[in-house]
């Protein structure tokens, strides 16, 4: 089937098989590799990404659910010269060990803070809860959402 | 050196860079040109003959390219799996090995166990190749309970039986006089639950062949991508070990499942000369969750006697380890000599004896997980030394302190052949309590009865062994492998310098921490240091990265090759400042002779442009080193758990959770108390969450993250940690070791609390809510 979406404010027109999911559609064949693949249940969250401008599961998105829509993944948040704010903070709080369920968490991250919702140590837990890391224990990632989110409200003020 | 980046700054990461903005290269991240897909045929029953493979309809699929059985890679003389400790059984005679071929040939032994594999021009067609392979299974019926195992009929033909071996350690005649004789004996039986180690990258490969020069390449989710090569070179016979390069590059994450050589890997490698195509192969997690080595898994019985006064004087343990159905890389060893030395824990206890019987069953392999054997060893220890307490209404923390070894008997000797170099166990356990407010318990718990919940508090003081060592014991005791680790400077010409280490970084930031060592060291910029891994075409050698063995063995490596560049260097600066090389002092990156100064990178650069340089040395500027260790390190710590039970749910809330631990020297206090956190959400899985089940048919009834109950984020509170220093004796940097220490110790702490709180020892891992909720109610 034809598809046309945005992905990273790149507009796209492919040809892909019907049962193509988006994970696949990223990875492999527009080699967007930012974007895991951890499980087979929607479980662990590591495919995570922006589905015009809400966290999906690219693992459980057809690639068919995204005609004219856009996409953001890791790649689009930012880059090494000029961080996202949850990027930074991600590194500045030792948010991640192996990295591998990184990006996601970046992405689910920054949905959560510009959710607008209050936030805390309670609920930045809670809005994770979809994301699995194996490595952190998650402190410190608890520690840049709440930092990142500190600074992603005084950039909007 | 700078105070920013040198030995003890909390340098950030500079692997980060790469990850949080996506450009990760892990295994299944890379792609080359004509690459095939492979997918393993995995046995549906947990024992059963296999009668017959018919893959012709397989290979009728658009795109299929070959579908290869256990009959072709025997035909094709491939090895089979080994295992890399020879452990002896208290007889004196050798472990039964059952043979383990890559794909099982004639029967499988495990829901999961790899039989085939299917190769085809895209995953899409492999999958469906894979689900037209018609096999033909003879049902058998398996062995799946540990505790029952010994007795069953033998899973593996030819063996009599279901033991591996019948191990001890200690002495059995003095440890039950010193228990007949002991004014107190507390009694306990534990089981130490299956876990699945779960790394979020699941297992992959990618491998190529090269016809025109006979050389294969493996890129691969391994821990030491120089064991993989050694084992398929020496022992499956792939490849000789210079036509075999292999590749780890970014790894998502081990905690030991990434240490072994898998039937997957090693099948992906000899299929792609056949196929004459490069192969990759990703694990799905359902795939993980049935092959990947599971951990821990143990039944024990434990006693400790106690005298008038509450010293320990015995302790008598007695454990059955399921092995899995073959005995997998390093699985002899973690139920043996790294769980039965572990048993003296910080205590003086006189007498210790324990016997493991190691058996198999028809599941998946069993071996090390983020501790191995050290968490087995902690919770058998630190649980009957917390009921100790309670029958015999001691303070469980005066009980243990009344018992540790003080910080004047070190070195000191153990009934289970270590000797711990240094530690001081009060100062941890101190810092603890205070952290902890343990003054302050009483009135929590009465606050929170206030509020209709049981609040309960427990203790772990644990000691961990780290950097196996040293090599000529190990090999003596099984070891297959020495266990020094290598590591190599090279000062280049402009005087920045790469490091090359055998260690290998899957989360634990040694391209920081490696840097910031030898930057220390040689005192150049730490923005000038490199630091390569995984990669056996440009690491001489490697033993990798397991046991919290990294910055103990391969650091210290590092400081050898640096201090073989610093004498080099100074005979090269002695020379052209005209002095006595004994009157050259090396200092903060430059070669001092009274008032003349030359730097390293002045020297290096003489080195390579050797115009004025001593006569009798080559030129040049790198130099090697391997470490081998004279002993283990022995980290060390106390773990205080409070929990809080909801009556009406059953729910254990972790409340609070302090760890104060003893690493020697910390190089980088960020990454130290990150790897903490990791192992203690680990460890709280372990005692809360997480369990890995198969039914009596010997089907894995935890197969995915539906049924697996992982820890996430409103698992686990936040943490409290902090450190006590006493360096390590023997090794040049005074570490000792911190990624397994949070594994080790929470699980006992958690579960006395959860004991605590609920008046009763008879609590198993993992304390779900449906457990406690029965116990609240005497079901």
């Amino acid at each position: 089937m034809n598809l046309s979406l945005t992905v990273n404010g790149v507009e796209h027109s492919l040809d892909v098989p019907a049962n193509t999911l988006l994970a696949d559609l990223l990875r492999s064949q527009l080699r967007l590799t930012g974007t895991h693949v951890g499980c087979d249940t929607s479980q662990c969250g590591a495919c995570t990404v922006h589905l015009d401008g809400r966290s999906v599961k690219a693992c459980t998105v057809l690639a068919a659910q995204t005609q004219g829509r856009a996409v953001t993944t890791i790649e689009g948040i930012g880059s090494p010269d000029d961080l996202h704010p949850m990027q930074a903070a991600f590194r500045d709080c030792h948010a991640l060990q192996c990295g591998f369920c990184t990006p996601a968490m970046i992405l689910r991250a920054i949905e959560l803070v510009e959710s607008g919702s209050a936030l805390d140590n309670r609920t930045v837990r809670e809005g994770l809860e979809g994301n699995i890391c194996r490595c952190t224990g998650y402190h410190n990632i608890v520690k840049a959402v709440l930092t990142a989110g500190e600074a992603m409200q005084e950039q909007a003020r | 050196m700078s105070a920013e980046t040198g030995i003890g700054a909390a340098v950030k990461r500079r692997e980060d860079l790469r990850f949080i903005t996506g450009q990760g290269n892990y295994t299944d991240d890379l792609n080359v040109p004509g690459q095939a897909y492979g997918v393993f045929l995995r046995s549906p029953y947990a024992r059963a003959r296999i009668n017959a493979v018919d893959a012709a309809d397989a290979l009728q699929v658009e795109g299929a390219l070959a579908v290869f059985t256990g009959q072709d890679t025997a035909a094709d003389g491939l090895g089979d799996l080994p295992c890399g400790w020879l452990v002896k059984s208290r007889d004196g005679s050798d472990m039964v090995s059952a043979p383990h071929p890559p794909l099982a040939v004639s029967q499988v032994n495990y829901v999961g166990e790899p039989y085939g594999l299917v190769v085809a021009e895209s995953l899409a067609a492999a999958r469906q190749a894979a689900e037209r392979v018609d096999a033909d299974f003879e049902e058998l019926t398996p062995v799946v309970a540990t505790a029952r195992a010994a007795q069953a009929s033998p899973i593996h033909q030819g063996l009599e039986d279901n033991l591996a071996y019948d191990w001890e350690l200690g002495d059995e005649a003095a440890t039950d006089a010193a228990l007949s004789a002991a004014v107190h004996v507390t009694r306990l039986d534990l089981t130490n639950n299956r876990l699945i180690p779960n790394a979020i990258e699941p297992r992959a490969a990618l491998a190529t062949f090269d016809p025109t020069n006979g050389e294969y390449q493996l890129r691969t989710t391994s821990q030491n991508p120089h064991l993989e090569r050694l084992v398929l070179s020496a022992f499956v016979q792939i490849a000789p070990e210079h036509k075999l390069r292999v590749v780890a590059p970014d790894v998502g994450g081990g905690f030991g499942s990434k240490i072994f050589v898998y039937a997957e890997e090693t099948v992906v490698t000899w299929a792609a000369a056949k196929v004459g195509r490069p192969i990759k192969w990703t694990a799905q997690r359902s795939e993980s969750f049935l092959a990947d080595a599971h951990g821990r898994d143990h039944v024990t019985h434990a006693e400790l006697g106690l005298d008038e006064a509450g010293r320990f004087t015995a302790l008598k343990v007695s454990t059955t380890a399921n092995l899995g159905a073959y005995l997998s890389t390093f699985g002899s060893s973690v139920p043996t000599y790294l769980y039965g030395t572990l048993l003296a824990g910080q205590y003086k206890t006189p007498n210790i004896h324990v016997r493991t019987h190691g058996v198999y069953t028809n599941t998946a392999p069993v071996d090390a997980y983020r501790g191995a054997g050290r968490p087995e060893a902690t919770f058998v220890v630190e649980r009957i030394i917390e009921a100790a307490a309670r029958e015999t209404g001691r303070d469980p923390a005066e009980l243990r302190r009344l018992n540790m070894i003080a910080p004047e008997d070190f070195p000191y000797q153990t009934p289970v052949a270590l000797v711990y170099d240094t530690g001081n166990y009060q100062a941890s356990l101190d810092k603890a309590l205070r952290l902890a407010d343990y003054a302050g318990f009483g009135q929590r718990r009465a606050a929170s009865q206030a509020a209709g919940k049981r609040r309960g508090i427990g203790f772990s003081c644990y000691i961990e062994a780290c950097g196996l060592a040293p090599s000529q014991l190990a090999i003596q005791l099984g070891a297959g492998v020495g266990l020094y680790e290598s590591g190599e400077i090279r000062v280049n010409p402009t005087g920045s310098v790469t490091v090359f280490t055998g260690s290998h970084s899957h989360g634990q930031g040694h391209e920081t921490t490696f840097a910031q060592v030898v930057s220390d060291k040689l005192g150049v910029p730490f923005d000038d240091v490199e630091v390569v891994h995984g990669d056996t075409g440009r690491v001489e050698f490697g033993l990798g990265t397991y046991g919290s063995r990294s910055l103990a063995v391969g650091g210290s490596a590092l400081i050898c090759a640096s201090d073989k560049i610093i004498a080099k260097g100074t005979r090269i600066a002695a020379h052209m400042m005209q002095a006595e090389p004994d009157s050259v002092a090396f200092e903060a990156g430059a070669f001092i002779s009274g008032n003349q100064r030359l730097t390293l990178q002045e020297v290096a650069f003489a080195a390579y442009v050797p115009a004025d340089y001593p006569p009798d040395l080559e030129p040049g500027l790198s130099e090697k080193a391997f470490y081998d260790p004279e002993n283990f390190t022995y980290p060390a710590g106390a773990h205080i758990a409070e929990v809080e039970v909801d009556e009406a749910t059953g729910v254990v809330q972790l409340a609070n959770f302090v760890a104060v631990d003893d690493f020697g020297h910390v190089i980088n206090p960020m990454i130290v108390d990150g790897q903490v956190h990791g192992g203690l959400a680990q460890g709280a899985g372990q005692a809360l969450l997480e369990h890995g089940i198969y039914d009596a048919d010997g089907q894995l009834t935890t197969g995915s993250y539906m049924d697996y109950c992982m820890p996430r984020a409103d698992d686990v509170p936040d943490f409290t940690v902090d450190t006590t220093v006493t360096p390590c004796t023997h090794n040049p940097l005074g570490v000792k070791g911190c990624g397994e220490a949070g594994a080790i110790g929470s699980p006992a702490a958690i579960i006395n609390a959860v004991t605590d709180a609920l008046g009763t020892e008879d609590i198993t891992m993992p304390a779900t809510p449906e457990q406690v909720w029965r116990k609240l109610r005497g079901l």
